[in-house]
């Protein structure tokens, strides 16, 4: 570990947390615009320094652990979501050497850690020993099952093309045509999945407010629901810059910008997506959601998977 | 799937509008005349207080939030001797406006009376009392020609003016 790596390491951190801290204002601010209306513009210019006034508000509300929850996995629970998430950050390269972990398999390390995040919407809802956050808890466990088989299986196409996992080696690969457009079908999936994935709307279903009060969060408060609540952008954050790095050519870009801006445009960009989708899709029923995922995705990211195989076999031969 | 992308985009052209927020303390909204806002006693174009304290808007407030006191004056007119409204209670129906058979009070389109003490929402005569005739120009309630009675036909009362032919056209 040199101190270069410490650097970046540190660098990384600060700047994927303050994003998410960016983040809950922009998004509100640009759902409003949608919605023909201002939005938080009164705490500094353009309102920007809401989220200071949230970050405080948020520390000075009553920290309630619930005398019926299983209260030392109920204080664990919020910091898995964080964690999990942060640590797929660091297989993430945002430009030529800025990289925490330069992992071979930096892929397989992405999933497995978002695997991980379902453990904290799990026990968060088992903790609370309440049945909304159970139903949410359940409700997330299957959704994340489902969706995880697929986001892999899309993915895979990737990996065929680019001949590697790791996620430098897959940017580069992109050199010539990115990944979008031979692989439009997988990113079309891995959008999808990706959404679920950070349990954002219309895939929102384990903490679905109009039907289980607010999930396996209901009984969260003070920075424990803040937790919760960094951990959501945060994973809108990493599935934004993970598409940019599989299909979009990462860091790739005309060179009178550096690479890094190039990769926060785009990374960018599919934040303002997910923030329009929140804006204008509904909540599909759960057992739409199911279907949808098990009969269509399923086989659609298996026959991507097939057809890249074949085409790939072919064209080596 | 296409409409996904339609509902998607039709959402995304909502970024361009002009937005239906008032930004408002300072942009003022355009309030109609009528609206129930801030309760006021007014006065009659002598500047003599129209209220008779006849208690029929106490007795109509839904929320019990009107006080009064009914006094007699040296010339034999009644007037109020305090009057309170509580406006922590008002609910701003207009009953009382209905009510009041003297046109003295009136709800008129101002609702800026927050206050950082409740007790400060208790508002007493000189504080309910304006100078002008509010919503009803030129009505004086002693003036206007009553009914007949024995001993006194309409309009020949003390005060009283003649009484309007509704059946002519002229002004």
């Amino acid at each position: 570990m040199t101190v270069m790596g410490l650097v970046v390491i540190a660098g990384v951190l600060a700047a994927v947390i303050s994003c998410a801290a960016f983040l809950v204002w922009f998004e509100r601010r640009l759902l409003a615009f949608f919605q023909e209306r201002y939005g938080p513009n009164r705490v500094g210019p353009f309102g920007v320094f809401q989220v200071v006034a949230d970050i405080i508000k948020l520390f000075f509300k009553e920290d309630w652990v619930p005398p019926f929850s299983d209260r030392a996995v109920f204080v664990i629970a919020p910091v898995f979501v964080v964690a999990s998430v942060l640590m797929s950050f660091a297989v993430i390269s945002f430009a030529p050497g800025i990289c925490a972990a330069d992992l071979d398999v930096g892929l397989l390390f992405f999933l497995a850690m978002s695997s991980l995040g379902v453990y904290s919407i799990v026990l968060g809802g088992w903790a609370s020993n309440n049945k909304y956050s159970l139903l949410g808890a359940l409700r997330g466990a299957a959704q994340m099952i489902t969706y995880e088989v697929f986001m892999g299986i899309s993915l895979m196409g990737v990996v065929i093309m680019a001949d590697s996992f790791n996620l430098k080696k897959i940017v580069e690969a992109q050199e010539h045509l990115w990944f979008c457009v031979p692989q439009f079908l997988g990113f079309a999936i891995f959008f999808i999945a990706g959404v679920a994935e950070a349990r954002r709307i219309p895939f929102d279903l384990p903490e679905a407010e109009s039907e289980l009060v607010a999930g396996y969060h209901s009984e969260f408060s003070s920075m424990k629901f803040g937790m919760f609540f960094l951990g959501e952008y945060l994973g809108v954050t990493l599935i934004s810059s993970l598409i940019v790095v599989f299909f979009f050519g990462g860091w790739l870009g005309p060179a009178f910008l550096p690479p890094i801006a190039w990769f926060l445009i785009k990374t960018f960009f599919f934040i303002i997506v997910f923030i329009l989708m929140r804006g204008s899709l509904p909540r599909p029923r759960y057992d739409q959601l199911m279907g949808y995922g098990w009969k269509v995705l399923l086989p659609l990211a298996l026959l991507n998977l097939f057809v890249t195989g074949a085409v790939v076999l072919v064209w080596q031969n | 799937m296409f409409s996904i992308l339609r509902s998607m985009f039709l959402v995304f052209i909502h970024l361009f509008r002009k937005k239906v927020t008032l930004q408002y303390p300072e942009e003022k909204p355009v309030l109609p005349a009528r609206w129930r806002g801030r309760i006021i006693l007014t006065r009659d174009p002598d500047g003599g207080e129209r209220c008779v304290a006849c208690y029929l808007c106490a007795a109509a407030c839904p929320v019990d939030c009107i006080a009064l006191q009914a006094a007699e004056s040296a010339d034999g007119r009644r007037y109020p001797e305090f009057f309170r409204i509580n406006f922590s209670r008002c609910i701003f129906c207009g009953y009382c406006e209905e009510a009041c058979p003297t046109y003295a009070i009136q709800l008129i389109p101002d609702f800026e009376m927050s206050e950082y003490d409740r007790r400060n929402l208790v508002y007493e005569k000189e504080h309910l009392l304006v100078d002008g005739e509010g919503k009803y120009k030129g009505f004086n309630f002693y003036k206007v020609a009553g009914l007949a009675i024995t001993g006194k036909g309409k309009g020949e009362g003390e005060n009283e003016e003649p009484p309007v032919d509704v059946k002519s056209l002229l002004p």
